[in-house]
């Protein structure tokens, strides 16, 4: 219940004005909530008359907190390889866990575990849970979540975090409801509240437009989701000494309901984009598919890779891959140059954390200069192809 | 075979926004709306109903007012929408949420095949597809972005992943979410915008599918919101002036630098 202090509230409509539901108006001067409410609890933090409060937030059941304990990170391994998201979260985990003084482990999920834990120990790690099955060999989400819970159950730490990529933000899910836990997805930032240790995940909503700070207080583990290249890796120490340990699980519980058949990888360029150092975007700007041949020609002089907004994504003039912002890929690289991209907030979630960030313009307001270190405004087409020129003749000479 | 699709009136997220000089969020005009990703799910459905028989239930949980959004939603294929609706399911997390969907389902007789769009637009969290399979009981794939299915075979689809896409051979019950390039949603046709109209929506309250109170609502979600606030953005903002030329070449030097 959303519980209003009619004696406290001045009718000033700042809860009306910050409702993204509608569901809070200021009738006759006293604030008012109808059955739209979600209890998002955004009013409450708004009210600057302490008017507002939300009732009944004390959970049914509380897990006796004090047996879960240290800092978890899951792995991500496929194909062969660690994706970057996980050494970035043992970075933000080392932080977490030193703060709190616990143990930082990772969980490493995988049919052939190699050099990767002792890798992982380099770039952080005390400890590292190995369970080594040919069940890993494919992701699936049964036998990933099934190993996950299997291993929170017995070991129970405190907190469990997982990149927000395809396969966190797709198994991670099953491993929280299997634990009645809470959940956080895509989380840009992670704290620890002074007073009671507990996790604070802060991650972007409606697009990017909000952000919200969420905590888990009476279950546990406390779980989130991460977006890559958010937080930043610890150096590798091949000096560092940390326990690997081995375990194993059921194997009926190795068992997938599903069967993967086949891999079909993306072509090379595609794949790049979260990675590249230079990375050229193009938006509504370009007008067609045909100004996305000056966006690559830039990034090809550039040794980059070519992203886009939704805007042009929608229009068809590039494809989804490409993408970044909220519902595409997230990407910092060393250099942005944003061309014909105005900078919708759902545009700027997704490349923010670019080292330097460059845009080109018609609009002197657009909001994407609000976020560039340099900005031109003016026309792409007229500016693009000079500045492709003056590259390739200042590099020529 | 019984096919059932959930779907969320979502605020249209591209309107809401909040002004970061006064901090207050700007809603005028913001329209209510079919989650986009969900009417791609509604349209996968319709079309394997039309190629392998059966029926297409949508069910949304959501104030009233959300049996607009089941209306359309049968506009454009459905045959049968359901509310499940109640004071109590209000403050909701994906835990809850999948909680009571579940006992939703499970009311109205389960489903062979459910399907959800991969995310809702105001949340993004992408959590209630694999939650509610969990709670279903059934295997799921997330991100489809094709699903081939004939009868009496295991369904085979495609799963997007961030290096390329996994295919797999599923049999039902499933779940899967589904991504937007899975198909190319229909309009409402003239036919089905009478039969939405003349549609008499089931409602299930708390007490209608059984649930324990306890699970429900914000009383059911570990998870909570401290505090929200506007996103901020870091540029120093220097504009590069001059005329064209000048402009290209200040660029060019400082590009060259760094590339």
């Amino acid at each position: 219940m959303l519980l209003i202090d009619i004696n406290a509230c001045i009718g000033c409509g700042l809860c009306e004005a910050n409702c993204a539901f509608a569901a809070i108006r200021v009738v006759d001067g006293i604030a008012e909530v109808n059955e739209n409410c979600t209890l998002c609890g955004a009013c409450v933090d708004f009210c600057e008359a302490g008017a507002l409060q939300i009732e009944g937030r004390e959970e049914a059941v509380k897990d006796d907190l004090s047996q879960w304990t240290g800092i978890w990170v899951f792995t991500e391994y496929r194909h062969g390889r660690v994706a970057p998201v996980s050494y970035e979260l043992l970075g933000a985990g080392r932080k977490l866990a030193d703060r709190k003084g616990v143990l930082l482990s990772a969980v490493l999920l995988t049919d052939s575990a190699g050099e990767v834990p002792g890798e992982l120990i380099s770039y952080g790690a005390d400890q590292v849970y190995v369970v080594e099955d040919q069940g890993f060999a494919q992701f699936t989400d049964d036998v990933y979540g099934n190993a996950l819970e299997d291993l929170a159950r017995q070991y129970k730490p405190e907190v469990i975090l997982a990149g927000a990529t395809a396969i966190g933000r797709s198994f991670i899910p099953r491993v929280a409801t299997s634990l009645k836990t809470g959940l956080t997805a895509d989380c840009t930032q992670l704290d620890i509240q002074e007073e009671d240790g507990v996790l604070l995940q802060t991650r972007p909503a409606f697009g990017g437009n909000i952000m919200a700070t969420i905590a888990c207080t009476g279950r546990r583990p406390q779980m989130a989701t991460v977006r890559p290249l958010v937080m930043k890796a610890n150096a590798p120490d091949p000096g560092r000494q940390g326990k690997i340990m081995r375990c194993a699980i059921a194997p009926d519980r190795l068992l997938s309901r599903i069967k993967v058949r086949n891999f079909f990888p993306l072509a090379g360029d595609q794949v790049k984009l979260n990675e590249a150092d230079i990375v050229v975007a193009g938006g509504r700007g370009l007008e067609s598919e045909k100004g996305f041949l000056l966006i690559a020609e830039l990034a090809q002089e550039l040794g980059g890779a070519v992203a886009a907004s939704r805007a042009a994504v929608d229009s068809g003039w590039i494809a989804y891959p490409h993408q970044v912002g909220q519902t595409g890929k997230t990407v910092s690289p060393k250099v942005y140059i944003a061309c014909g991209i105005s900078g919708a907030i759902q545009h700027l979630v997704g490349m923010q954390s670019s080292d330097t960030i460059v845009a080109i313009n018609r609009d002197a307001n657009a909001p994407i200069f609000d976020v560039a270190a340099y900005g031109v405004v003016g026309d792409v087409f007229e500016i693009l192809p000079k500045l492709i020129d003056k590259i390739k003749e200042t590099r020529a000479s | 075979m019984k096919i059932i699709v959930c779907i969320k009136q979502v605020p249209d997220a591209k309107d809401v926004r909040l002004d970061p000089k006064t901090n207050t969020l700007a809603r005028e005009g913001v329209q209510s709306i079919i989650n986009p990703y969900d009417r791609h799910a509604l349209e996968e459905a319709v079309r394997i109903k039309e190629n392998m028989g059966g029926t297409v239930t949508v069910m949304t949980m959501g104030p009233p007012q959300a049996e607009e959004i089941l209306r359309e939603a049968v506009s454009c294929g459905a045959d049968e929408a359901v509310l499940v609706s109640d004071r109590a399911f209000a403050g909701a997390d994906t835990l809850a949420t999948t909680y009571t969907l579940s006992q939703a389902i499970k009311k109205i007789g389960g489903a062979d095949l459910i399907l959800c769009g991969k995310q809702a637009i105001d949340g993004d969290t992408a959590q209630v597809g694999p939650g509610l399979a969990v709670r279903m009981g059934m295997p799921y794939v997330t991100c489809v972005r094709k699903i081939s299915a004939a009868k009496d075979k295991p369904f085979i689809v495609e799963r997007l992943m961030d290096d390329g896409y996994d295919e797999i051979e599923i049999e039902l019950p499933a779940l899967f979410t589904v991504v937007k390039e899975i198909n190319e949603p229909r309009l409402p046709s003239l036919k089905g915008k009478m039969k939405a109209k003349k549609l008499s929506v089931t409602t299930l309250t708390a007490a209608d599918i059984n649930a324990d109170a306890s699970q429900l609502g914000l009383k059911g979600s570990p998870t909570w919101v401290v505090r929200v606030f506007a996103p901020q953005f870091k540029g120093q903002r220097t504009m590069i002036q001059g005329t064209v030329q000048e402009q290209v070449d200040q660029l060019a030097e400082k590009i060259l630098e760094w590339c």
